[in-house]
């Protein structure tokens, strides 16, 4: 089995060297530059303009930056922001909380809210409850988060005035970054528990339209592979033995049904982090997202360069750890392996 | 007994989800609505208003522009001397100036000319150990012309500072009152060099201004604190939030359910149901900006005057305040904004008038008009809301004189790049003052010397006009400026380089609780004499 992890670790060197070559050359494919950017209508002489880039190291040809880059990167340096002037890895460390947070919240709503419905539909399969909840999740699974995250600002923003539009929490409230992440470290603050509930009522709707996506894979995926394993054997057995239904369901199926469901909420958390990215520029939740659409508004090389490597290495990552725990509690795929 | 009790506890909870009550007992500080992420803590290194709409608080000038106002005052300096020949610049400073006390700096001393000269010099001398901190590019300073300016900087005593310059420069004091030229502590530089963490002193300023830096949690907040020692009086606010919200209609959702108190910038199509709300106030002025629309010149059919002049006759302009700026800006005459000194009123605009329009069209040798490129602004700009729909009708305009303008547009990056290349035929573009001296536009968008750099975007050199302008610069005199300044705006408008489409009004929007507030017309936000009156009865 170590050598099937090794195996797929090497693997993921070339996968990091395509994903930031690819962002090192689109973002140069498009014209204007950084200088250009920070100049807005204004004009400097030719020679100020040149000097300007020198300092930036644009005025080398596009390989040797290439490869400096790269150079760097393999030793953790992932470069300086041009516009903030600050290490990009320190950079996305300070907005990845915010993107981790949103993230897990709408996860453990997709998980705790996904699997009961999943439960049900299987349970009254075939009845108007299955087909109307199982439609719903295909509108869910369809729908745009953009559109989503508008409609939900929309109606419980704008017009029942419920939630905020915008932000983490408050801004009056003074929250010291314990753990980065608002509903813990607003329960420190002087405000306490009112900090709280100003955190909550932040996050709700962008984790509902970043949830809805997972929430109605994860309950499609809980009823089909219920129904799956309900049609086993053993079931059919201690069924016949006279056992409560809520004990097959709960103790006997559920937990067989439930390897495969793993293995989707694993994945979907790739998604989440790239759905955050829409999420974010929707709510102006401060995290990783809306500050890489910025640097690409602003043409802040660096930051585009190591934050999409970073992203593409912590959904690989992810992805990675699905895998090896898939092949430590899925026998079946462990003795292939071995 | 227990329904009871989870009864009341849901009710608490159902309180505290929609009541932020305790924010009462706060002390009083204000939550404004900025539109962006500063870049920097430190106004020399950037050129974005969000940075320097934090910094104008924490940093102050050797002098400075008065409140709401254009004018210049004394700030750090108390008064100035200025040589006969224009070249010597003398000035005193304030006695007892006592910069922040931080959790990251205790200052021993109050300021002297060795800030002034730290913070000049950070910006001019290459081999000033500071000059590569935060990578070595001063924009402003540079394209303020700065490098080619000031020859020499000299401490005369602790409390006195010349600036030698190359040339006579009319406009100096006034590039002196803008945010690039904030004076920093250099005994803080000297300790941060000393520790080896020169970087900090973008990220933890230290200034003299009427706020301290208090915390910055990127794209989210950032606070300030009330500096109780500031020289002139304290601050009526005791603390100042920014709260980053790019979207202008969010920024009107936050001000309505109390979130912020005061929000910059709002959407054209908000202003009416803002000034409606019972809570909320706007105020609007005139706007320190013109919006243009490009010739060209260095293209044929465009080098033609008569063909600039036919085009701008052609333009219903009152339509596009109407349909694009929604009434929010008057139509531009002069390429200076009437609120800037020397602006020429007596100049006489070309009328809409479709038939004189074509008359000097087949003057000018095309009967049936001819094909070209009309780029519009990709962006929304405070001098032109909505680039695209102006087009649509400037098209519409262009096509009753028989031109046919083909409508092309860019994301900004490349606008600009391609714009300063040159590639452009009609091009939409405008332009908001640095610092209110006319030079700032004349010179700036249309001198000879502009092409080069960029900003001319029409490549326009005119001797004549180029000559009076150049004349002026070196002058000292105000009224003796104006007066070269009246004629060049007449031989502009005759040249017809640009048609000047709007001076745009700029607006702010606030709780009605918040007073003292006036428009700065620069486009920035202050707040140094703003105060919160009487906050009952109102959420924050």
């Amino acid at each position: 089995m170590i050598k099937v992890l090794l195996r797929k670790l090497l693997l993921l060197i070339p996968t990091f060297i395509g994903v930031s070559f690819l962002a090192f050359i689109l973002i140069r494919l498009v014209p204007g530059d950084p200088v250009m950017m920070m100049l807005g209508e204004k004009g400097v002489s030719k020679e100020i303009y040149a000097q300007m880039q020198a300092n930036l190291g644009l005025d080398q040809p596009f390989y040797v930056q290439y490869f400096k880059y790269i150079g760097h990167v393999f030793q953790g340096d992932f470069g300086t922001s041009i516009v903030s002037n600050r290490p990009v890895l320190e950079e996305f460390w300070d907005r990845f909380p915010a993107t981790l947070e949103l993230g897990v919240v709408a996860m453990i709503l997709a998980v705790v809210v996904g699997i009961p419905l999943g439960v049900i539909a299987a349970l009254r399969r075939n009845t108007w409850l299955d087909y109307g909840l199982m439609g719903t999740s295909l509108v869910g699974y369809s729908m745009p988060i953009f559109w989503w995250g508008l409609i939900l600002i929309m109606v419980f923003s704008v017009n029942l005035e419920w939630t905020p539009v915008a932000g983490r929490v408050n801004a009056m409230y003074e929250i010291q970054p314990i753990t980065g992440f608002m509903l813990i470290d607003s329960l420190w603050s002087e405000e306490g528990l009112t900090a709280w509930f100003s955190a909550l009522r932040h996050i709700a709707l962008p984790a509902i339209a970043l949830g809805t996506i997972p929430l109605a894979v994860i309950a499609r995926m809980t009823r089909s592979s219920l129904l799956e394993v309900f049609s086993e054997d053993y079931i059919r057995s201690l069924r016949a033995r006279g056992l409560q239904p809520w004990r097959v369901t709960l103790v006997h199926a559920l937990r067989n049904a439930f390897i495969p469901v793993m293995v989707v909420i694993g994945l979907t958390f790739g998604s989440i982090i790239t759905g955050a990215i829409l999420t974010e520029s929707i709510f102006s939740w401060p995290g990783i997202g809306k500050w890489l659409l910025h640097s690409v508004t602003s043409r802040d090389y660096p930051v585009i360069q190591g934050g999409v490597l970073l992203i593409a290495g912590l959904v690989v990552l992810v992805n990675f750890i699905v895998d090896v725990v898939n092949t430590m509690i899925n026998p079946k795929l462990r003795d292939v392996r071995s | 007994m227990r329904f009871s009790r989870l009864l009341s506890t849901l009710l608490i909870s159902y309180g505290a989800w929609f009541a932020d009550s305790s924010l009462l007992a706060l002390p009083k500080t204000l939550v404004y609505c900025s539109e962006g992420s500063p870049s920097s803590f430190n106004p020399q290194v950037a050129t974005d208003g969000a940075t320097f709409n934090v910094t104008r608080h924490i940093y102050d000038k050797l002098v400075q522009f008065k409140h709401g106002s254009t004018e210049i005052e004394p700030g750090l300096a108390t008064r100035w001397d200025i040589s006969a020949d224009g070249l010597i610049y003398t000035f005193h400073l304030r006695d007892g100036v006592q910069f922040h006390e931080t959790a990251y700096f205790k200052p021993s001393r109050t300021l002297n000319a060795d800030d002034v000269l730290f913070s000049f010099n950070r910006q001019r001398l290459k081999d000033h150990p500071y000059y590569m901190v935060g990578g070595g590019t001063y924009e402003y300073f540079s394209s303020m012309d700065m490098p080619n300016i000031i020859r020499d900087i000299r401490k005369v005593d602790d409390h006195t500072v010349q600036f030698v310059l190359h040339k006579a420069e009319a406009p100096f004091l006034a590039d002196l009152a803008m945010d690039y030229a904030s004076i920093l502590s250099a005994e803080y530089a000297d300790q941060l060099l000393k520790s080896k963490r020169a970087d900090y002193i973008d990220i933890e300023p230290v200034g003299t201004g009427p706020f301290f830096f208090r915390s910055y949690q990127k794209d989210q907040l950032v606070r300030l604190y009330r500096h109780p020692n500031y020289w002139r009086a304290p601050a009526k606010l005791e603390r100042l939030v920014f709260s980053i919200t790019q979207e202008p209609t969010v920024r009107y959702q936050k001000l309505k359910t109390a979130e912020c108190h005061f929000a910059t910038e709002p959407a054209p199509q908000d202003i009416q149901a803002m000034a409606a709300h019972p809570a909320l106030k706007v105020m609007e002025q005139a706007g320190l900006n013109v919006g243009y629309l490009s010739f060209n010149v260095k293209k044929k059919p465009f080098d033609n005057v008569l063909v600039r002049q036919a085009i701008h006759l052609a333009l219903n302009r009152q339509a596009y305040i109407n349909a694009v700026y929604l009434k929010n800006a008057t139509v531009a005459k002069n390429p200076i904004p009437p609120t800037i000194w020397s602006y020429n009123d007596a100049v006489k605009d070309y009328p809409y008038d479709v038939a004189q329009a074509k008359e000097l069209l087949t003057k000018a040798g095309y009967p049936n008009g001819f094909s070209t490129t009309l780029w519009t602004l990709p962006v929304s700009r405070p001098y032109n809301p909505n680039g695209k729909k102006m087009g649509e009708m400037m098209q519409a305009d262009l096509a009753k004189i028989g031109i046919q303008a083909k409508l092309v547009t860019f994301d900004w990056p490349t606008y600009l790049k391609k714009a300063k290349e040159g590639e452009h035929e009609m091009l939409q573009m405008g332009w908001t003052g640095d610092n209110g001296d006319p030079d700032n536009f004349l010179n700036v968008l249309l001198g000879c010397a502009a092409i080069s750099g960029g900003s001319n975007y029409s490549g326009w050199c005119n001797k004549e006009f180029n000559a009076l302008i150049d004349k002026a610069r070196q002058l000292s005199k105000q009224s003796e400026r104006a007066k070269l300044y009246e004629e060049a705006q007449v031989v502009f408008k005759r040249e017809a380089p640009w048609v000047t489409l709007a001076h745009s009004k700029v607006y702010r929007a606030m709780r009605k609780n918040v007073v003292g507030y006036k428009i700065d017309p620069f486009g920035g936000d202050s707040f140094y004499e703003v105060d919160l009156v009487d906050s009952q009865g109102d959420r924050s």
